[in-house]
């Protein structure tokens, strides 16, 4: 029995049955799910988190899923690193990095992917789908094997043979879209309308995206329930930003720590940063923009929760950075090279936009700053193909001490 | 009958123009609206359009013509 109450409508506040269901009817704003926080607080205690798996499931009670059969490939519970490198670099005593680039499927999506299959089994579907360019494809895949169910990914045709193996292997029915970006978004909404499929951006989003909360549960606990003075978070929709805050103030309201004082800083790569812009700007509203970016995962023009993250960097003190292009590689390397983790590009824009926070004083050396890596490097090796340059050489020592004598 | 939900955003020139009064006089499209902000410099409206999927995508792309931004509205769903 979980602490659900109902769906609600974020604009207008109406509120609808759990249902596979996103939008309101009346104003078609999104919906959230609304608990029942009393009962909730009753019933949680850190003991009882610390009981659980050491997976995303030991925060069962504080997710908006009814039973115990949940789809499990042991997402969640990464490791949260203290960078004494990275920091030292950057004139900041307390860093710290929050490995999610470690998930079954090398992503964080594990995450909303983890909720969105369980609440489909739930309302019995038996199938899942999903529009991607690479981290949601091979998320939605393996949980749909791991659960038992047929699965379908959209992808755009001319996307990297790589990429599509990271969701093909899995067997899902791959098909790949003739097509800009604006007609595969459209042909799946269309398509989401007419089959009766868990689209788990679509239909499942208010349940998919609460899996993201699971993010500033995890790092609250890892730092003995408190949460951070900073986090840095890559933002494409804006949806992960603004739960992991969500996260950080339920531990607080729950009573499972003190009060939440983290500014939120939002990372995103400058060829497609409508969230950071409409702050810089002061715009409460977001302007699409169209995409054009070496970040990828980060490339969504017109973010869904773009509104609700402009509204949490202004309400949490926080920022936005739009990091340069050619600084996301720099990032990538410089995270690899001090703290042995290969992170994929959205990670190199949050190392980037760190560096940039660090050097302008927005943190101050004490502070305790947690940076979200999360996805992993190998899924986007074409971005980072130049840093490569082996010594060659003939198999003899000669060869090998000539080579080195550059050095 | 296809119904879509969608976002228009305009920058201040276009603010003056009658747009969406005007894209039911030229389709056979029914609009209507549900929620919109417009301010001095910029605007939005999120409308549903209900008529035959032909029409609405000449509909959209006349709109579109006028330099208006057309999105889903309920923002893009192909993710990384
Ligand atoms: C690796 C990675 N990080 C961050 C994000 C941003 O997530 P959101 O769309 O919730 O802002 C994505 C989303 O596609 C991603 O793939
Ligand atoms: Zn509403």
């Amino acid at each position: 029995m979980s602490f659900v109450k109902c769906l609600h409508c974020r604009e207008c506040g109406r509120e609808y049955p759990i249902e596979p269901l996103n939008a309101c009817d009346f104003c078609f704003g999104p919906l959230e799910v609304r608990y029942d926080y009393d009962a909730m607080a009753r019933a949680i205690s850190r003991e009882r988190i610390q009981k659980g798996p050491l997976t995303l499931w030991r925060y069962i009670d504080l997710l908006p899923v009814e039973g115990t059969e949940v789809v499990d490939l042991g997402t969640g519970f990464t490791p949260l690193l203290k960078a004494k490198r990275l920091g030292k670099l950057l004139g900041l005593d307390n860093l710290y990095l929050k490995n999610d680039a470690v998930n079954p499927t090398y992503s964080f999506k594990d995450r909303v992917v983890a909720i969105a299959s369980t609440k489909a089994l739930e309302f019995e579907f038996d199938t899942l789908a999903c529009a991607s360019t690479g981290n949601l494809a091979g998320a939605v895949a393996a949980h749909a094997a791991r659960a038992g169910m047929k699965s379908f990914i959209f992808v755009p045709a001319d996307l990297e043979q790589g990429k599509m193996v990271g969701a093909a292997i899995y067997g899902p029915t791959l098909v790949a879209v003739k097509g800009n970006y604006d007609e595969v978004n459209r042909l799946c909404s269309e398509l989401a309308d007419l089959y009766r499929w868990a689209f788990v951006n679509i239909n499942m989003r208010p349940y998919y995206a609460e899996g993201s909360k699971t993010l500033g549960y995890e790092v609250a606990e890892q730092l003995g329930w408190r949460a951070p003075d900073h986090a840095i978070v890559p933002s494409a929709s804006g949806s992960l930003f603004t739960k992991i805050w969500k996260g950080f103030n339920e531990f607080s309201d729950l009573g499972l720590m003190g009060p939440t004082r983290t500014r939120m800083h939002c990372a995103q790569a400058e060829g497609c940063s409508p969230i950071v812009t409409a702050w810089k700007n002061g715009w409460d509203v977001v302007r699409p923009v169209r995409p054009k970016t070496i970040a990828k995962s980060l490339a969504i023009g017109n973010p869904a929760d773009g509104f609700y993250a402009v509204k949490t960097i202004r309400n949490t003190g926080g920022t936005g950075v739009s990091v340069p292009e050619e600084q996301v590689v720099e990032g990538i390397r410089l995270l690899a090279e001090t703290e042995g983790i290969f992170t994929e590009t959205a990670g190199g824009v949050v190392i980037s936009a760190l560096k940039d926070l660090a050097q302008r004083g927005v943190i101050k050396r004490d502070e305790v700053t947690v940076a979200y890596v999360t996805g992993n490097g190998l899924k986007t090796q074409e971005a980072v193909m130049g840093l490569l340059r082996p010594l060659t050489i003939d198999p003899n020592v000669n060869a090998f001490q000539q080579a080195m004598g550059g050095r | 009958m296809a119904s879509r939900r969608v976002k228009f955003t305009y920058t201040a020139a276009l603010i003056p123009d009658p747009v969406i009064y005007e894209l039911g006089k030229r389709f056979p499209i029914v609009t209507n609206i549900r929620r919109a902000d417009v301010r001095e410099t910029f605007g939005w409206v999120i409308l549903e359009m209900i008529g035959d999927d032909a029409d609405i995508d000449r509909g959209l792309e006349w709109v579109r013509g006028k330099g208006i931004r057309v999105d889903p509205a309920g923002g893009d769903v192909v993710e990384g």
